[in-house]
């Protein structure tokens, strides 16, 4: 399988598109949230800081959610350009939750251009909050059909195979496969938290970086706050996701733990690197696959022995696999650190270097973001659709993907180096400490 | 009527819903680069920035909506038009994100003046009609070629084709024509004088060129689709209202008078021009491989996703209207009186 392999070369566009637009894509679904939050505990405790901290964050977020929807659009029509027997297939069986995300996506995109362009439009700064509802509940939709779509790839059902044709097609049994419930919520409490954490950075840095104002400690107690819920929802929620590989991707557990003959009382390999079977290095914690995929010591888990050789994932997944879990544990314990020193006033919290893990933590996140959805995508390897199409049957046979992956590189590293550039800008312009005495000028006026 | 008319009716309307909204702001960018290079640009700017602003992503929306819903409703397409287009969709993919993203830089975040790049924001506008409009040359047969079951595009055929440079002359004239009428509107009614003299001046310019290349692609198509041309003449009493509306646009701009009518007139001159076309292109969706009988859905899935769209559609159109109200309508907003930017 050299470069020359257009499986390869489309997967590699993919891959490259996805895992750019999922940086924006992760934002795009969490960050509305937290903007709601902020604004309701500013409406709630009368406190400017917070509706500042709404429209500021509002203001970053328009230029990430410009790059979400043009990746969005690009991947959403690379899906066909690159897979167009898959997507000739899946559009008999899965189109309903990819048509029911474009509403959600038109739903979010309405309101919010309308709640971008009405601040102090309103008297009552509820009704200005009422429009970020359908922003934040069309973000969570949209990545919930989404991930209904990428549940069907790793779970297929609701159709029959009959002489090669699909016969007996149920849109609603195929939205609904296993692995939607681990999915959407491991999906959706990962974008959360990450968003948070991402938040926090900003304001820890802002803290590091000279401004010592009490807005800025409020942003980061609160963004701080919504993190640990979210990390402990991501963990939980992480629990189940692996009970559920257990039972019906259980190739994908196994490759991911380096897991080869089928038996109870499975050890969990942490780290480690691979020599022939054997795992060197590694860390093993005794019974623990076992409990997570079964909740029980004794339960058995499936090793990789019992797969045919071309119908397993590649065993670097481990790594990624790790990757995840280890981040994810540490970014749900220094979350819950800094909120338990917070409240009891611990010193350690304002310390430059823990300041400095803060900023650290949102890119962490994101992390941890890439190198789970690479799990997830590799793991299903060698499947497109898994038990049903090969990837290598999905792809195109034209003979340009080389030339787009490099067109698309190039887009993707000027939209990136712009994003950066256009953020910072942004806000150097015009810190937090200008936009307040302004606020509090406009104020004194009026009075 | 059956349950493939209703979907190819639907994405079409969205398609059509696409071409209008796409065409204004595509314009927009085009007349403010031209007026920045003509020393004009004072004039316009303001104007076409508190139209684009609050809209520009809903339009993007629009051409998702196309391509998905194509997919979903008729599947065959993915294997035809997927892999003969990577090339061109690629191209217009890139334009697209280039040019959605240079907006919201420049608009909410930078502020970017630079002349180049309002050059290039304005020139992408008329490339992404011309790389978006091959589809429609392709669909009329004889560009594509089936190598051993799988399709492949013939681009010298594609390249030297006359028909397909009419497309591409008409949609950028189109583009110019639909842009500059809205806009004529829209500055009359933000009471800007001089922007509506200018738009409307671009707006007499631009109808000849698009009446002119729309009759001439008629014409082509008597020798690349004779099958086509005839179904097309079947149906000349729809051309004939288009050009009766399109004349009625022309003689209210040029007596400077009800501009909002103007518009209307103009949106149903397209809207006959394109549904006749489409009609007459019944029953294929790519000649002579794919109609759209033998590339439909499953059953199931056609009513899922009809059900799915009629729900939409009911969250959707108050929306959009609420949308309009608040921005397209609103005197205050339009006249620019305040700004209410987060």
């Amino acid at each position: 399988m050299g470069f020359e392999d257009v499986a390869l070369q489309s997967r590699i566009l993919t891959l490259m598109t996805l895992s750019f637009h999922i940086i924006y894509a992760t934002i795009g679904v969490g960050v509305p949230l937290m903007i709601m939050i902020a604004q309701w505990v500013g409406i709630r405790k009368n406190d400017e800081h917070y509706i500042l901290l709404a429209r500021r964050w509002a203001r970053g977020f328009v230029i990430t959610v410009a790059v979400g929807v043009v990746t969005g659009t690009a991947i959403g029509l690379q899906l066909s350009l690159l897979w167009p027997n898959f997507m000739q297939m899946a559009g008999n069986v899965i189109a309903l939750p990819l048509f029911m995300e474009v509403f959600a996506f038109f739903f979010e995109a309405i309101f919010l251009g309308i709640y971008l362009y009405t601040w102090d439009r309103f008297e009552d700064q509820r009704k200005h909050f009422l429009l970020l509802v359908p922003v934040a509940l069309g973000a969570a939709a949209s990545s919930v059909f989404i991930t209904i779509v990428n549940s069907f790839m790793n779970a297929p059902q609701g159709f029959d195979v009959l002489n090669g044709e699909l016969v007996n097609v149920s849109p609603l049994l195929a939205m609904f496969s296993p692995a939607v419930p681990t999915k959407v919520a491991h999906v959706l409490s990962t974008a959360f938290m990450t968003s948070a954490f991402i938040l926090a950075s900003i304001a820890a840095f802002r803290l590091l970086r000279g401004s010592n104002h009490i807005y800025h400690k409020k942003a980061l107690f609160l963004t701080m706050k919504l993190a640990l819920i979210f990390s402990v929802a991501t963990a939980i929620i992480g629990d189940f996701s692996g009970k559920y590989l257990a039972e019906y991707q259980p190739e994908k557990l196994a490759a991911a733990e380096w897991h080869f003959e089928t038996g109870s009382e499975a050890e969990l390999v942490l780290f480690g690197v691979l020599d022939g079977e054997e795992p060197k290095y590694a860390i093993r914690i005794p019974y623990a696959l076992s409990i997570l995929a079964h909740g029980v010591p004794s339960g058995e888990v499936i090793g990789l022995n019992d797969f045919p050789e071309d119908e397993i994932p590649p065993l670097w997944i481990h790594y990624l696999f790790d990757t995840m879990v280890t981040l994810g544990m540490w970014l749900a314990f220094f979350s819950f650190v800094y909120v338990v020193g917070a409240w009891r006033g611990w010193s350690i919290v304002t310390r430059t270097w823990f300041r400095w893990l803060t900023v650290l933590s949102g890119p962490l996140a994101m992390l941890a973001i890439q190198a789970g959805w690479w799990f997830t995508e590799v793991g299903r390897q060698p499947w497109i659709l898994r038990g049903y199409m090969k990837t290598s049957e999905g792809a195109t046979t034209s003979g340009q993907v080389d030339l787009m992956i490099v067109m698309f590189a190039g887009l993707y590293v000027i939209l990136g180096i712009g994003t950066v550039v256009v953020l910072s800008r942004m806000y150097k312009r015009n810190p937090v400490e200008k936009e307040l005495a302004q606020r509090e000028s406009v104020k004194g006026g009026e009075e | 009527m059956t349950l493939e008319i209703i979907g190819i009716s639907v994405l079409w309307l969205f398609l059509f819903l696409y071409v209008i909204v796409a065409s204004i702001d595509f314009g927009a960018g085009f007349f403010n680069a031209y007026s920045a290079f003509s020393d004009k640009q004072h004039i316009l700017t303001g104007i076409i920035q508190r139209y684009l602003s609050p809209v520009w992503e809903v339009t993007n929306v629009f051409f998702v909506f196309f391509f998905v819903g194509i997919i979903g409703f008729f599947p065959q397409t993915a294997f035809y038009y997927g892999t003969t287009l990577l090339v061109p969709a690629s191209i217009a993919l890139i334009l697209l994100a280039v040019r959605g993203s240079y907006y919201a830089f420049a608009t909410y975040g930078a502020k970017i003046n630079h002349r180049g790049y309002i050059y290039m924001y304005g020139l992408s506008g008329l490339l992404l009609p011309a790389a978006l409009s091959p589809v429609l040359a392709i669909s009329e047969g004889g560009f594509m070629r089936l190598e051993g079951g799988q399709p492949s595009l013939d681009y010298w055929a594609l390249f030297t084709s006359p028909l397909m440079w009419s497309i591409v002359v008409l949609s950028i004239a189109a583009v110019l024509y639909i842009s500059a009428v809205f806009l004529t509107w829209y500055a009359w009614k933000a009471g800007d004088e001089k922007a509506t003299q200018l738009v409307r001046k671009y707006a007499l310019v631009w109808a000849g060129p698009t009446i002119v290349t729309a009759t001439g692609i008629i014409f082509e198509l008597r020798g690349h689709n004779p099958e086509h041309y005839a179904s097309l003449l079947d149906l000349w009493w729809m051309f004939a209202l288009s050009f009766l509306l399109f004349l009625g646009t022309v003689f209210l701009i040029w007596k400077k008078r009800n501009y909002g009518l103007a518009f209307i007139l103009l949106v149903g001159q397209f809207f006959t021009a394109f549904f006749a076309y489409g009609a007459s292109h019944y029953p294929y969706l790519l000649y002579p491989h794919l109609t759209i009988y033998d590339s439909f859905t499953n059953e199931s899935m056609a009513i899922a996703l009809i059900i799915a769209f009629i729900a939409g559609l009911g969250l959707l159109l108050p929306s959009l209207y609420l949308l309009f109200r608040l921005f397209l309508f609103d005197k205050d907003y339009v006249k620019g009186k305040s700004d209410y930017h987060a």
